[in-house]
């Protein structure tokens, strides 16, 4: 957990992510959609993973990923994301980590 | 009194059992012809005829009661509608079950069937891995009790889809209230949502059988993406019916279709990736020896994943729509629910149209 936490609370915007996982390179496309890359870690390349998995879980995911933090905080999995997106929440917490090229 | 004739029950009120018992029979003889999906509005109009004609004939008596009769038609015609309602949801429940059985007997055989085939195949030597569940093999034609279901809750839901496009109508044309119309919207945005709650369920049933949109007319097939509309699709078709727009609304829409646009190439891309995923984990190892079990058990696990890209298909959908519900007024939100269900009434007719319209002999 403090794993999690501290990889979390690192960078602005984190993306816990399985290399394997269909749905996370879904995620990790619409941040690069948007213009954000955000500090990726795939879990099931790390060793402590099986810990982290259950961290994660243990926040309230129900899939342990993809699990996307912004500014430290969790915003949830894909259906999160997506919904904050649709609702234009999204890029506004995002301004702050967007490339600047 | 004198009655015209002895078939009618001299009370007006036991006067309309007459007709639905008609009516029961009525289901009866379409059910034998082998035909258990017709639609509510034939037995409502059958409902309505049996009853003219009792009405009519009543006419016959002496005047003073004819008076009192279209008094009392009123609650009558409540009385017989709901009544109608109620033998058209047991008739519906019935149906439903006789369904499933038919599923399960005819799947049962089909088992049967398999498993003699599968043993033979083994003696000949040309199966190797036993222990096998028909399942894994992904046989057409295994029909799950799921999408049994489901196929006639569809069917269901179809029909009170056309009701409530009927009552949107109605209630656009009529001078309701904002809050009675903001009703009929609510209910036309929780039929959606049913929609897909029923999904999911199947989902995880047969998801190959969400994927393929086998309960859907051709038409409508033909436009699919991940299990159902592309939401920048609805959009498209909403927004066009929705003149005129203040600048705020078509500065938030125009917000929505981008958004909507970006997550929906995320999804798609992720499908793209899955489908390469599993392709090359089917692929792996030497194609030809004729041993392959263990490619085909891990590009099932990959495959799982197609479950969740169904979910997620269908909860851009939804939040397509929740979104526009909000940035549009109670009056326009009603207008897009009419224009998009019709929309989708004229993909089905579309549909049966070509497939009934005479083509070249090959």
């Amino acid at each position: 957990m403090d794993k999690v936490m501290r990889l979390a609370t690192e960078r602005g915007v984190v993306l816990f992510s399985k290399s394997s996982c269909c749905l996370c390179y879904a995620v990790k496309i619409l941040f690069q959609e948007l213009g954000v890359t955000p500090t990726i870690h795939e879990i099931d390349q790390d060793p402590e993973g099986r810990e982290m998995e259950r961290a994660l879980m243990r926040l309230g995911c129900k899939a342990p990923v993809p699990a996307v933090f912004i500014g430290g905080k969790l915003v949830g999995s894909t259906n999160e994301v997506m919904s904050l997106h649709l609702g234009g929440g999204l890029i506004p917490l995002l301004r702050p980590y967007q490339a600047l090229c | 009194m004198d009655f015209p004739s002895t078939q009618f029950v001299p009370s007006r009120i036991m006067g309309t059992y007459q007709p639905i018992h008609q009516i029961g029979m009525w289901g009866e003889n379409f059910k034998s012809i082998g035909n258990p999906s017709i639609s509510a509005s034939v037995i409502v109009e059958v409902d309505n005829k049996l009853e003219n004609e009792s009405e009519t004939a009543s006419h016959e008596m002496p005047a003073p009661s004819c008076k009192h009769d279209q008094e009392a038609s009123k609650p009558f015609d409540k009385i017989q509608r709901r009544l109608a309602q109620n033998r058209e949801a047991a008739r519906k429940s019935r149906l439903r079950k006789k369904a499933y059985v038919q599923q399960l007997e005819s799947s049962r055989l089909k088992l049967m069937q398999l498993e003699k085939e599968l043993e033979q195949a083994r003696e000949q030597g040309l199966y190797i891995g036993g222990g096998l569940e028909a399942g894994h093999l992904g046989f057409s034609g295994a029909v799950s009790p799921g999408i049994a279901v489901f196929e006639m809750e569809y069917k269901h839901w179809m029909q009170v889809q056309n009701r409530q496009l009927g009552e949107l109508r109605t209630a656009l044309n009529a001078q309701i209230s904002d809050i009675e119309l903001r009703i009929v919207v609510e209910n036309g945005m929780s039929h959606y949502f049913e929609l897909f709650r029923m999904k999911s369920t199947v989902a995880k049933a047969d998801v190959f059988y969400v994927m393929s949109g086998t309960w859907k007319t051709s038409a409508e097939r033909f436009f699919s993406w991940i299990g159902g509309f592309r939401p920048s699709e609805l959009l498209k078709v909403l927004v066009a019916q929705l003149d005129p727009l203040t600048d705020q609304q078509i500065f938030e829409v125009c917000n929505l279709k981008q958004s909507c646009q970006q997550a929906e190439d995320a999804l798609s891309q992720g499908m793209e990736k899955l489908q390469e995923t599993v392709s090359a984990t089917l692929a792996a190892g030497q194609l030809g020896q004729g041993t392959y079990f263990p490619q085909v058990a891990m590009a099932m696990e990959k495959l799982e994943a197609l479950v969740c890209f169904v979910n997620q298909a269908d909860h851009l959908r939804q939040e397509t729509l929740q979104q526009m519900s909000h940035i549009l007024t109670t009056r326009q939100a009603a207008r897009g629910l009419l224009a998009l269900g019709e929309y989708i009434q004229r993909l089905q007719d579309l549909s049966t149209l070509w497939a009934t319209h005479p083509r070249e002999p090959a």
